[in-house]
């Protein structure tokens, strides 16, 4: 077992009482001195910064913008050619069974693509990337540089007080600020339901701007801990346990993130790796779907329980994907997958823990309102 | 006062023994967002898993520490589980045990035991 790797903010997060583990080959911050519990509440209050340096941040470029759109469009069901210049969107790259490799957000930024993919999937990603894209298109990671978000409905203002052109975007815009004489760039958006920003820093300056940040107030260190009940909470995926190879997009109730241009019948139809399965569960529908849960006792039900349609007896119909308590809510949250006579809000089923038939409800996603500033 | 090396302290109280988890316990764990007890009456023998405790992270299995019975539970827990956080050797205690076989005690750690043994 090879030794972890540090993100550039490694001994800021030892000088700031963190509890590392290893996440994805990296030392990570599961939580600090606060705790995981407050640590969430502070995001949804105030704002939140995390480290999320451990993600790959690559660049696209080698051809023309509409080139390279076109380009990007062969390995992900996404409409990136109608992308306008510094705007951002959510994709996955799939397979030729449907299945998906990873999810990622892409970005125009006018004379290459800028994107970012999953810590876990990172080398497999750019391998794939540089096999499947044309020659001539340079995939290439920028591992000189670290990412932090910032996250919460004090986010805006917090940053607009270092640059106040941060106030000027909207969600999933991109734009390049300068924050306390730091260059970077910046993107309107999050893995926590709550507006906010992911700003891609030089690796060397990023401890700076993480303290320019934590000077504020409003702001607190947040771990992956939080991290992952704010994003459960938020309804969002978390790859390799909400969706993974086997799991394609319309299963994985991601066909919102498809868009029309590329969907039957569309200008583009196709032409991604295995359109042919994920199009025609599209039209046609799958044999499960990603539900949300809401476990009907206090006990929190977690990734792996059975699910049952009965209160006993019968054959699993499902399993939970992510689960866990959510402090926003006060009450324990998961998503699943269920077949699709039971994915109706309302629905109730069973999960079994620890050899009893608990009840839970299906349930709309997000639990908690999204607040983005579109 | 005991202390087992699943870090429950034990607390003989008359004729019952009183059992919760250490304040190290509680820290490594996190905030606690439920208990599940077990019911009065419950004949336990040592080891058997006897309260499920979830933090915001994980569960974990508290074992019976002595062969016996439950005689009393914390009520107060289930409804206030961050309890376990607040006040993990004192107000939250987790129930309370007649030992059948009190001799059992003699195998568990001191406090200075216990504290060597988390340092």
């Amino acid at each position: 077992m090879s030794e972890l790797l540090k993100t550039p903010l490694h001994d800021l997060h030892v000088k700031l009482g963190a509890r590392m583990v290893g996440f994805a080959g990296y030392a990570m911050p599961v939580q600090y001195p606060a705790g995981v519990m407050a640590e969430h509440l502070h995001t949804r209050a105030h704002a939140g910064l995390f480290d999320v340096s451990h993600m790959g941040q690559v660049r696209l470029d080698g051809a023309a913008p509409g080139a390279l759109a076109a380009a990007l469009e062969t390995l992900i069901p996404q409409d990136v050619r109608a992308l306008g210049v510094n705007r951002q969107r959510y994709g996955f790259l799939t397979a030729p069974d449907g299945g998906i490799l990873d999810d990622l957000m892409f970005a125009n930024r006018g004379d290459h693509l800028f994107v970012v993919v999953n810590a876990a999937c990172k080398v497999a990603d750019i391998a794939h990337m540089r096999a499947a894209l044309p020659a001539g298109i340079a995939v290439t990671e920028l591992a000189d540089r670290a990412l932090l978000a910032l996250q919460g409905p004090a986010a805006e203002n917090v940053l607009a007080a270092l640059d106040p052109a941060a106030r000027d975007m909207r969600f999933m815009d991109l734009r390049d600020l300068t924050l306390a004489g730091l260059p970077v760039w910046a993107s309107r958006s999050g893995y926590t339901g709550e507006d906010g920003y992911e700003i891609s820093v030089p690796a060397a300056d990023a401890a700076a701007l993480a303290e320019a940040l934590l000077a504020h107030p409003d702001v607190a260190p947040i771990g992956l801990g939080a991290r992952d009940s704010l994003r459960l909470e938020a309804g969002l995926c978390l790859y390799g346990q909400d969706m993974d190879t086997a799991t394609t997009p319309a299963e994985a109730a991601l066909g919102w993130a498809i868009q029309k241009a590329r969907r039957t019948g569309g200008a583009r139809a196709g032409g991604f790796p295995g359109a042919d399965t994920i199009l025609a569960q599209l039209d046609g529908g799958t044999d499960r779907l990603r539900v949300g849960l809401r476990p009907q006792s206090r006990a929190p039900m977690r990734t792996g329980v059975p699910l049952f349609a009965e209160s006993e007896g019968g054959v699993q119909v499902g399993e939970i994907t992510s689960g866990g308590f959510g402090p926003t809510l006060g009450a324990p949250v998961a998503m699943g997958y269920v077949p699709p006579t039971l994915a109706q809000p309302g629905t109730q089923i069973f999960g079994e823990l620890r050899g009893k038939r608990l009840p839970l409800e299906v349930s709309t996603l997000p639990f908690v309102p999204n607040r983005f500033k579109r | 006062m005991k202390f087992t090396e699943e870090h429950e302290w034990l607390r003989p109280e008359d004729d019952v023994i009183v059992v919760g988890i250490t304040q190290h316990a509680a820290t490594q764990l996190g905030d606690i967002v439920f208990v599940e007890l077990p019911e009065v009456g419950t004949e336990v023998t040592k080891d058997d898993e006897v309260v499920v405790i979830e933090s915001v992270k994980a569960a974990s299995d508290i074992l019976a520490p002595l062969d016996g019975e439950i005689v009393e539970i914390n009520e107060a827990l289930p409804d206030n589980p961050a309890l376990v956080n607040e006040d993990p050797q004192g107000e939250a205690w987790f129930f309370k045990i007649r030992p059948s076989e009190p001799q059992q005690m003699d195998e568990y750690m001191d406090e200075a035991g216990y504290l060597a043994l988390i340092s």
